[in-house]
This record gives structure tokens, sequence and C-alpha cells, in this order.
């Protein structure tokens, strides 16, 4: 017997995974250090480093959870001895969401909504042709009559409501038995977790029912594509800043150390690559990955894995296009430090060159590279919805913000207006977004130096 | 005005950071300032000398706050005064000059335009009155060719230069007080004695209270009249400056002057056998320019150069900063490129090795820099820090076995043990020193390159310092090359010494000879600049 899943690993799913588990590494790494954990500790001694901190951590759990792509087994047809398995890839946050995901409705519909937007032609009973709004299919279908829909509301939101909180409820008790510091605001984070998992909770269980963010044109769930849009949002931000911190850390430690004709090198790049419009970079890159995807379809098994090579390309010419920033900035570090005593100290004791990158310089640019990888994440989220809104950014098959705000401009410009595609996208988007400056800010107030003796005097 | 009545009186302040658990910055200071006369507030970093300057004129950073106490000016109580009164103080009666002249000169304006932001501000002069007030202002600060370097930037001029430029800016407004923080720390020997005598004048002609915070008793001895001498934040000690260098009364007063070396003993000089032999050493740097970057200038950082140093000797290099003897130093240890010359080690030429070849010497020669802070990656642990070169130098050492060689080597320069799982920020100044001696050590080398590296340190921190390297000198047998530019501490240390100035050797021999009767003109000149305690 063949199993009933069969798990579809995709390029992005593998990265991100691997992303998350050497940024754990190295954040546990850099806590060996006093100087770093005093630092982290002063990011998470205010509350809004601890509230912003958890924000983040659940769109990245949400992400991570949505990279664990499977192809259900289609149900068999007797005498058939191989399973087939369902062309459309899953992952196991759709098992979460339950069934919003295939809730397709006609056309657009209105937030709660339980009749269409669009008004059709309908017989009666006694087969009368009349112009009215429908039924939706999905939406309030378990009611019996649809004046009942404030009380069912008010019920179900209750119980979904109190499902997240008792979630909620036994992550803060996880919480408190593995929390040691008492100077830390844990109840700030408590109270945030309470109101993510309680929200979280009434979205999942209302949303199986109605529709909470109404439906776009093809009539999907609005709130089912701005959750899945959070995938795409959180990849771009941390795979572009993975593709790009190599390059940056590699040529710019090796300018400002070695100097000479490396550093010419390295100046000349990226002089010219911040001479060429970034955009017309990206465009050109993507439209011709396009082509080589369109031109080679054996490579590809189903069409997600089509959309996600696109994906990565994209992830890959954020990245190279972008490096230039970080790399001057450490580049002029890694000149001053070179100069440092306890570098030449370290020649004087015969170090070799490696071992003096490894050991002495690496480690104090460290702070640079933290607070460039906080700064460009959400940098990047909003890159993507400029890219995909004109055009040149994710598969349009791919759920993404962008794609949602690429939709709404034709969305926004018709009588009635239909706000609620823009709105989803930009609530996710400006949660996450704002979430991460505000915890950049206070990272870069711990790690910057000079932010530091501004404190000090 | 009438020279007994004191200008400004400070009385029982105190001062505390306004976290109520930690002990008092100042306690129940007082003292007074009388016009014409230099009072000197001396004492070790974080004495609260500073402190007690920026309390009198009320500018303290808003963590720490005046617990009790009145500062009198004019009879009137600064601490009652509003802000504009304050303001009006400030500028125009009281003036301040800083130990980092550059820092406090705006480098994109003429110096001219700084002097005269502060005329305009006090006078009502027109602008041709105006620029001839200026050029006086800075011929009486001793400024040569003032007609022309009024229009100069600050960073064309010298360190002692911009030092006269702040106290040009500080006379404008006509003071009646002038308080100088450490005015000449950042100065060589010969410029800090021009400062000095500057202000010496000033004061007399000027009729000024001048408020001299230093650390430095030599500083106190050549110019002072009286002297309030602090320890964690009281004035312990206060009087005639004659008074107290003959009879101190406090146990720290007398620690304090006997710190300053003693200058009349000298090491003998030995003719051990030569370890090192420098001849015609030359490091020149080129200075590129345009686009091709072509040399167009060498810039003669050591320009022929011969030099010894014996087993078991210290040669002291000593010359004003920028003269070259740091990057000899740098020289010997191949962190600088060799433009000609020989270094040979035990008859080994060793100024054509490669990066390998040179790494058996790695362990014979080690170095020791001025700065502290900077001389250790702070993101090592002590331990770390001093097995790295015992790693690197491929010693053959197990682990239990370089511990408890760091362990030995703590001891030895007198730290504890424990202190090998800490990193350098937990540690002062003195025990970084201690802990980059030992780091040195660590590889057992005949031949220590000691960069400056006392002259970051307070003076009784010094004198430790000083003698732990000669301890280790008598018991290990290790040369010094002591490069400096603090010829006061030389007579205790080094058997030879080698003046340097403009990439020359102008004067080498024996420290005796070269100390009491020195042969060139320099040499004398940079004798005499030194502040002395004893006459």
């Amino acid at each position: 017997m063949d199993m009933m899943l069969k798990p579809v690993i995709l390029w992005t799913d593998v990265l991100i995974w691997l992303l998350v588990i050497s940024i754990t590494l190295f954040l546990s790494q850099l806590r060996k250090n006093p100087e770093s954990r005093e630092q982290w500790h002063q990011v998470f001694s205010s509350r809004t480093g601890m509230v912003t901190f958890v924000i983040i951590l659940s769109y990245i759990a949400i992400a991570l959870i949505d990279s664990l792509h499977f192809r259900k087994a289609l149900p068999p047809v007797p005498g058939q001895n191989t399973t087939y398995y369902s062309n459309t890839v899953n992952s196991v946050l759709d098992i979460f969401l339950g069934e919003m995901g295939e809730t397709k409705e006609r056309t657009y519909s209105a937030p709660f909504s339980l009749k269409s937007y669009a008004k059709e032609n309908m017989t009666d009973e006694s087969g009368h042709i009349y112009r009215d709004y429908p039924d939706l299919k999905y939406a309030g279908s378990h009611l019996s009559d649809n004046s009942d829909f404030s009380k069912d509301l008010l019920i179900q939101s209750l119980k979904g409501a109190g499902k997240g909180l008792f979630i909620g409820l036994l992550l803060c008790a996880l919480l408190k038995v593995f929390t040691h510091r008492q100077d830390l605001p844990w109840s700030s984070a408590m109270v945030t977790i309470l109101l993510v998992c309680t929200l979280l909770g009434w979205l999942l269980h209302v949303g199986n029912l109605y529709h909470v963010l109404g439906t776009d044109k093809a009539g999907n769930d609005t709130l089912y594509h701005s959750i899945k849009g959070i995938r795409t949002g959180v990849l771009i931000g941390t795979l572009a800043t993975l593709i790009m911190m190599p390059i940056a850390i590699t040529l710019g430690i090796c300018a400002g150390y070695f100097k000479g004709w490396v550093d010419d090198v390295v100046q000349y790049l990226y002089t010219t690559l911040s001479s060429i419009p970034g955009i017309l970079l990206i465009a050109a890159a993507i439209l011709q990955f396009q082509v080589f995807i369109d031109l080679n379809p054996d490579f590809f098994e189903v069409g997600l894995e089509k959309a996600d090579a696109r994906f990565l390309g994209l992830c890959f010419i954020l990245g190279i296009t972008s490096w230039a920033g970080l790399c001057r900035l450490l580049r002029a570090e890694t000149l001053k430090i070179s100069q440092l005593p306890y570098v030449q100290a370290a020649h004087a004791f015969g170090v070799s060159q490696v071992g003096i990158l490894h050991r002495h310089v690496l480690p104090n640019v460290m702070h640079i590279i933290l607070i460039t990888f906080v700064l460009d994440f959400s940098g990047l989220v909003l890159a993507e919805a400029v890219l995909s809104y004109i055009g040149v950014g994710v598969d349009s098959t791919m759920p993404s913000w962008g794609n949602m705000i690429n939709l709404a401009r034709t969305e926004m410009s018709r009588e009635p207006v239909v706000w609620w595609n823009l709105i989803g996208a930009f609530a996710f988007m400006f949660t996450l977004v704002l979430a991460a400056n505000l915890f950049s800010d206070l990272v870069n107030d711990a790690f910057n130096p000079k932010k530091r003796q501004e404190r000090g005097a | 005005m009438d020279n007994s009545a004191p200008v400004l009186s400070v009385e029982n302040l105190s001062v505390c950071v306004n976290n109520p658990q930690q002990d008092p910055i100042l306690r129940n200071v007082s003292f007074q300032l009388n016009p014409g006369e230099i009072f000197a507030l001396v004492g070790e970093s974080g004495s609260g000398k500073s402190v007690t300057s920026l309390a009198a004129i009320r500018l303290l950073p808003d963590a720490l706050k005046v617990t009790q106490g009145k500062v009198l000016f004019d009879g009137a109580d600064l601490f009652h005064s509003t802000e504009r009164e304050m303001t009006a103080v400030r500028g125009n009666r009281v003036a301040m000059i800083f130990q980092e002249a550059l820092t406090s000169l705006n480098p994109v304006q003429k110096v001219g335009v700084q002097i005269e932001e502060a005329l305009l501000l006090h006078t009502q002069l027109n602008a041709r009155a105006r620029r001839e007030k200026i050029i006086d202002l800075l011929s009486e600060v001793g400024l040569p060719h003032p007609e022309t370097r009024i229009d100069w930037y600050p960073h064309q001029l010298s360190g002692g230069q911009q030092q006269r430029v702040m106290i040009a800016i500080a006379l404008a407004c006509e003071p009646d007080i002038l308080i100088a923080d450490e005015p000449t720390t950042a100065l060589d020997v010969t410029i800090q004695k021009q400062v000095l005598n500057l202000i010496r004048t000033l004061a007399r002609t000027r009729q000024l209270a001048v408020l001299l915070i230093t650390h430095d008793m030599g500083v106190v001895r050549e110019t002072a009249q009286r002297v309030g001498v602090m320890l964690r934040g009281e004035i312990i000690e206060e009087g005639n400056c004659e008074q107290i260098f003959r009879h101190p009364q406090q146990e720290y007063t007398r620690r304090l002057i006997a710190s300053l070396p003693n200058q009349d003993n000298f090491l003998p000089s030995e003719q051990p056998d030569h370890l090192l032999t420098i001849k015609g050493l030359k490091v020149h740097f080129p200075l590129r320019k345009g686009i091709l970057q072509r040399i167009h200038v060498w810039t003669k950082a050591v320009d022929d150069i011969d030099l010894h140093i014996g087993r078991g000797e210290t040669l002291a290099l000593v010359g004003e900063s920028g003269c070259g003897k740091t990057t000899t130093g740098r020289a010997i240890l191949r962190l600088d490129q060799i433009t000609s010359g020989t270094i040979s080690y035990n008859n080994q030429h060793i100024h054509k090795l490669s990066r390998r070849g040179m790494l058996p010497l790695r362990r014979r020669i080690q170095v020791i820099f001025q700065d502290p802070y900077s001389s250790m990656n702070p993101r090592m642990t002590v331990q770390r820090i001093i097995e790295e070169g015992m790693v690197s130098l491929k010693m053959d050492l197990s682990h239990e076995q370089r511990e408890a060689r760091v362990i030995e080597l703590l001891e030895r320069v007198k730290l504890e043990p424990e202190h090998r799982f800490r990193y350098p920020h937990e540690f002062s100044g003195g025990q970084r020193q201690r802990i980059a001696i030992a780091r040195a050590l660590a590889v057992s080398p005949e031949l220590i390159i000691c960069d400056e590296p006392t002259s970051a340190l307070d003076v009784s921190t010094r004198a430790e310092v000083l003698s732990l390297l000669q301890e280790l000198q008598n018991e290990l047998g290790v040369s010094y090359l002591f490069i400096t530019h603090d010829l006061s501490i030389i007579p205790q240390l080094a058997h030879r010494v080698a003046v340097m100035k403009d990439g020359k050797i102008v004067e080498t021999g024996a420290t005796e000879d070269v100390l009491t009767k020195p042969r060139q003109n320099y040499t004398r000149e940079l004798l005499s600049a030194v502040p002395r305690c004893q006459e």
C-alpha cells in the first residue's frame, strides 16, 4: 500500500528551514558572549521588543508550517494498482485552515456577507425570472435560516475565540515553565501571545463558516489568500537576505582587510552595480527566468514548482542587487578594525589570515550584519509588493500580498468599490512590516556602538 | 580687583548619581579660586576632578545631581541663579579649555571665525576692530604669524597651536576664571611646557583665576601655586604647592609624589652581546595621487637608523609623536614593509623572511601596545586571548597544559586565575595592560617591543606596570625595546637610550650619559621640558 500523502519538497521550503535553523544556531552562539547577551537583554527588556518579537515569531511560525508541502492521494479507482496523487499541492497550514481554501464562491462577496456582490438572473418557484443577489454557496450554508446570522456569528465567534484562548493559555504556561529570568517583561509577551492566539482561533473558526474578508473576483476567500501570503512575505525577506549576506560579507571583509587590488575590484563591482537602476535589472532578470521556465516545462512536476522556481529567482536577483550597501559598511568597518592593536597583536603571533578574519574581524562586525539583516527584512517585504504590482514579482498563481494589491488596482476603480482585497493584504503586511521596523529600531539601539555611546554620554 | 578676595568659592559641594544606591561622586568639596593664582586639582582618573569643575558652572550631565553645597561667584550663589544668568556667567566670566583641542574646534571653520564668534557675543566692536582684536589675542597666546594664521583651518595647525587657539577663544570674552581640564595631556613634552608657561603668564598678566585639572604631579609642581589632592570624590589635602611637595600630610599624596619616577638613579649600562641589530633601516610610505595612483612622494617615517639591543637589556627609544619610533617597532615585528636596511636577530637576517619563515621568530619577538582598550578583542575571554599565540605558533600543548600556563601567567602578572573566564571590558586599564603583558609572555619571547605601554595609564598604575616589567626582566632575562615619549620614566627603566627625531636617531648612548650630558641640542630641549618634582 502506498502512502496516503506524498511529500513535495520545494527549494524554498528547504532553504527557509535551513535558514531558520542557522539563525537559531547563530543566535545561541551570540548568547555565549556576555556583551551580546547584554545587548539582547536590552532589546527584550523593553515591552515593544517583546511584543514585536512575538508578532514576528508568529508570522515566521505560520510561514514555517506553510513550508511543509504534500500531495494528497486521490481516492483509488477500482482495479487500480498505483496510487495517483492530487495535482494541487497542500501544506500543513492548509490542514489548520480547514475548508477555507476550498470554499470557492462564484465571484466577489463582501466580508461576512451571505449574498453575492453581483446580481444574477434567477428563477423562483413559480418559474419567473428575476434579478437579485444570490445566496453564497458556502458562507453561512450551515444556517437553517438567514435571520439567525447575527446570533450564530456571536456564538461561533465565542467558540473560536475560546479555542484560541485555550491554546494561548497553554503556550503561556509553557513559557512560564521555561523562562528563568525575571527581569524581562514576560507579561507583555504573554498578553501578545493570548491576543494573537485568540485572534487566530477566531479567524480560523469563523473563517470556515463565513468569508471574514470576503472573496475576490474568482470567488477565492481573501482571508485564506492573505494568510497564505505570509509565507511569501517572510520568505522573500529572509531568503533574499540569505543570498545577499554571503556576497556582502565575503567581498566587504576581504576588500577592507586585504586592501590593494582586491579592494579595487570589489569597489569597482559595487560602484558599477549601484549605477544600474535596480528595478531594470530585476525586471530583465525575472523576465529571462520566466522564459527559461516556460521553455522547460519538464523540469517541474506541478504548477507550484514553477511558481516556486520563479520565486527563488526573484529572491536571488533581489539578493544580487542589494549587497552593495552592506558591503560598503563592512569594508569601512574592516578597514578600521584591521588597524586596531588586537589585530596587529594577532599578526605578531603569526595567526593565519583566515584565523584573523574569522576570530578577530568577523565577530567584531557582527553587529552591523545583524542590524542590516533586521532592517532589510521589512524593506524586502515591501519590495515584493512593489515588484508584483508592476508585474515582475512572484508568479501570479502564488498567493502574495503584492499580487493581491496588484489585482486591487481594478477593484478600487469600479463602482461599488471592492475594498477588502486591498485591506486584507494591507493589514497583514502592515503588521509584519511595522513589527519588523520597531524591532529593528531596538536592535539598532542596542547594537550600534554609536547609539550606545550617545546613551552613555 | 582686590587680590585677597576669592573670585569663586565652592563650599561643601556634594554630587551623586540619580541612582541612590551608589556612592556619591563628590563629598563636601570646598576650595577657592583667587585672581592671578593657579589652583590645581590633582588626582587619578575617576577621582571627581572634572565633575567638580562641571558642577561649579552648572554643566553636570543629566545623570548627576548636586545634593548639597553652594558655589559663590562674586558673592552670589550660582545654584540659585536662573539659567539665563548662568549663560552670561559661563560665557563672559568663566571660560574652559579641554584636553582634545582638535575635537573642541570646528574643523570646517577658520580659526579667526571661531574666535570672532566669541567676540560677537560679548563685545560691540566693528569688523575691522574685531580682526585686530583677534590678531592681538593670537599673538598674546604666542601663535607665530597671527596675521596669516587667522585664516587657517584647525587641521593646518599643530596640536600645541590648536590648544593656543582654544586658549585665545577662552580669552576673547575677557573671563575672570579659566578652567583648564587636562590641557596638556595630549601634547608632547616640549609643547606641554610651552602651553603651561603660557597659562602661567596669562594668569599673572590678566589676573586670571585658573582652575587646572590634571593627573600629573609634575605639571602641578611646574605650574600651580595651590594644590588640592582629590581621592574618591574628596579633597583629602589642600595647600600651598611648595608645602605639599615638601611635607605631604596624607599617605596618598606621598604616594602620588613618590610615583613620579626617581630621576637621579640610573641603571648601569652593560655591554651584553647583541640580540637584535638594525643597520640602515629605512621605512618609507608611498603617497599616491591621481587616478592611476602613481606614487608622487615618499613619507620617510624611518630614515636610515642603526640600533642594537643586547640580551636582557632595555633600550629606550624616545622622541616626540610622529618621529617614527612606533614605525621602527612595527618594522622589527614585520608589520610594516621595510624599504631598505637589515634587521638581524641572533645573527640571522630577518628582514627578508617570508610570512612562514617569520613564524619561528614570532615566538621570540613580542609586542605590548599603548592602548589597553583596543589591544584586546572584546569578544574573546582572557583565556582565549592569552592562549592565541600558543595555539597559532603550534607550541604543541594540550588543552590542560595551556590552561595551566594561562593560570601561571596570570599569577605572574599579579592577576587572579579566575580572571581567565572574564572578558576584557571587565578590567581596568592597568589590569588590561597586565593581561597584554601575560599574552606577550605566553610564548616565552626573548625580546618584547613595548610601544608606549604606560602612557594611557594613571600615575600609580604606571609605576606598578613598570615595576612588573622590570621584575620580569630580572627573572626571565627578556630584552625590551621601550618606545616612549615620557622621559621621566627612563632613568630607572632603561640601560641605554636612543633619541629619535624626524625618522633619524640623533643621539644614542648609556642612559646616564644621555640624560646628564646630552650632546645634542634636541636632547637638551626634550630634557628641559620634562616636569620635575625634585629640583
